[in-house]
């Protein structure tokens, strides 16, 4: 059995220690431009309409809730904040009631996402080479074949919920089965991520308690990794070494939680909207059926339309930004999806345009930290959709009320209810 | 045609692999890289300039021919 002193007496539960929290500021949106936010109903329902607004009339929208916020809408600005890690902070990249203590930089929570340079630089590269498109090629006749099993279950009923008995369990297992786990934990994952993501306006105490969960599960895998190491992505983890060392506990434990939740939520949102999209528009549904070779820019297409994930920034000290005047600790809300729905960069930037052949994108982000999981994500989101298509050419939206929007920075369809046939 | 890459831009997005395998390939870490010296044939010139569209940091550039002319005459 291995002994690792680095978890040995670790105290794994690392509270928000000199966080600065500000009080929940809930209820109906007076202005988008001057009191926006993004954990509203009406936003999750449909922010595309909010944010085509706001480009045309208040580029950088404003909101006093969670303690002061920024939202740029323009394809320049996003890219200028996502390239400009001087003036911008990932210390956190969700915005919640709680700002991290400045001294978790540039490290952060859950590396590389949290990291700022110099420190980002060798997090991320260790993650690279895991989830380039030729690891990723190996993993794809696996989860060809766990879609099918999930639609043989499907088989015979004429309502299924896509987002529930579907889209959620290809990332759920394929991460699973990537870091380690064991197969039947999906079910655990799914708090794990809406408890990460979807928790926003809580206390910070709430907060602390609830992302113990998710510590107490990843601390568990650690010690079965120590005592019984294996060829996945936790033993890499564990045994690698940055610049001659092996990875602080911490830098384990927060990089796990990063692949779970990073990797869950967001295909999941993917492949969901991706299907509601076809569902709601049988002239495109009808199309894809038709041509299959339209999936390599359908996909790309859906990815830009409907990107699942916003990210955040931290503003770094007070300074005049393209005509606003940002203060040390602001938040920006970084929209990839308003990004990928400018006019100035896009033609047609409203539309859903299937075969669309220059489609340069940023769901996946821009700049130093764009997804590592890219490569993965893409390929799965393609395999559900073939698989799906091939199997269920024909559906349509079985109660249009009934589709259930995530709340917050990454938005999908957590019920989709579809008749088949 | 000649593809120029710029490895200070590049992020690995990996469209330009995708799109035009002829054209570019990837290192280990997922980043781009130009096969030889970036001279595209003329059948890869349709898909090389299909990557430098869709890539999303505008790292890739597109010399034509009669600009590479210019600049070696
Ligand atoms: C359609 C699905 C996905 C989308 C839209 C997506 C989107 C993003 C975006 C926009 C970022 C940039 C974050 C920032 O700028 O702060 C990011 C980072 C990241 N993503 Fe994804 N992601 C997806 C799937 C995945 C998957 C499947 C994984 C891995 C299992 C993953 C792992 C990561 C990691 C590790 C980072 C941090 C990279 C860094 O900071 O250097 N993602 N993702
Ligand atoms: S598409 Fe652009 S960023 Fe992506 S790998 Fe190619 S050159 Fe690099």
């Amino acid at each position: 059995m291995t002994v690792d002193d680095r978890f040995a007496d670790l105290d794994w539960h690392r509270d928000e220690y000199g966080a600065r929290g500000t009080a929940p500021v809930t209820g109906p949106v007076s202005d988008w431009t001057t009191d926006f936010s993004h954990v509203e109903p009406e936003w999750s329902q449909n922010p595309y309409p909010i944010l085509d607004d706001l480009r045309q009339r208040c580029p950088i929208a404003h909101t006093d809730r969670f303690g002061g916020a920024w939202l740029p809408t323009t394809f320049e600005d996003v890219a200028a904040i996502a390239h400009d890690t001087d003036g911008f902070s990932s210390r956190s990249i969700i915005i919640s009631n709680v700002r991290p203590p400045l001294d978790i930089a540039p490290v952060g929570v859950a590396p590389p996402i949290s990291s700022d340079p110099p420190f980002h630089h060798g997090a991320r590269k260790l993650l690279l080479t895991v989830f380039t498109r030729q690891a990723v090629k190996k993993l794809e006749d696996a989860t060809r074949a766990y879609c099918h099993e999930l639609l043989d279950q499907m088989q015979g009923r004429e309502v299924v919920d896509a987002a529930q008995d579907y889209a959620q369990h290809i990332p759920m297992r394929v991460i699973s089965d990537m870091l380690g786990f064991p197969p039947e934990d999906g079910p655990k994952f799914a708090v794990f991520v809406h408890n990460a993501l979807e928790g926003i306006n809580l206390t910070p105490e709430e907060r602390v308690a609830k992302s113990a969960l998710l510590t107490d599960y990843l601390y568990a895998q650690v010690q079965d990794h120590l005592a019984n190491p294996r060829d996945d992505l936790t033993t890499y983890l564990l045994e690698t070494e940055v610049d001659g060392h092996k990875l602080d506990p911490f830098h384990v434990l927060g990089t796990m939680a990063l692949l779970l939740i990073a990797g869950i939520d967001t295909t999941w949102s993917a492949i969901g909207a991706s299907l509601w999209h076809l569902a709601k528009t049988p002239a495109d549904r009808e199309r894809l059926a038709a041509e299959p070779q339209l999936m390599a820019t359908a996909t790309e297409e859906l990815l830009r339309a409907y990107a699942p994930v916003t990210m955040a920034r931290l503003v770094k000290k007070d300074m005049h930004w393209h005509g606003v005047d940002m203060k040390a600790d602001d938040w920006v809300l970084l929209s990839f999806p308003s990004a990928n729905r400018d006019p100035e960069r896009f033609e047609r930037a409203d539309e859903v345009v299937l075969d669309r052949e220059e489609n340069s994108h940023v769901a996946f982000g821009l700049g130093i930290h764009r997804c590592v999981g890219s490569h993965l994500a893409r390929m799965e989101l393609r395999v559900a959709l073939e698989v799906w298509m091939e199997r269920f050419p024909t559906f349509s939206l079985a109660d249009p009320d009934g589709v259930v929007w995530s709340l917050g920075q990454v938005r999908g369809p957590r019920h989709l209810p579809l008749r088949l046939g | 045609m000649k593809v120029l890459l710029d490895s200070g831009r590049c992020q690995g997005h990996g469209r330009c692999y995708d799109l035009a395998p002829e054209v570019f390939g990837e290192d280990d870490e997922g980043y781009a890289r130009v096969h030889g010296d970036g001279v595209v044939l003329p059948d890869a010139e349709r898909v090389a300039t299909l990557a430098a569209k869709n890539c999303p940091e505008n790292a890739i550039d597109l010399i034509q021919d009669n600009a590479l002319q210019g600049a070696t005459s």
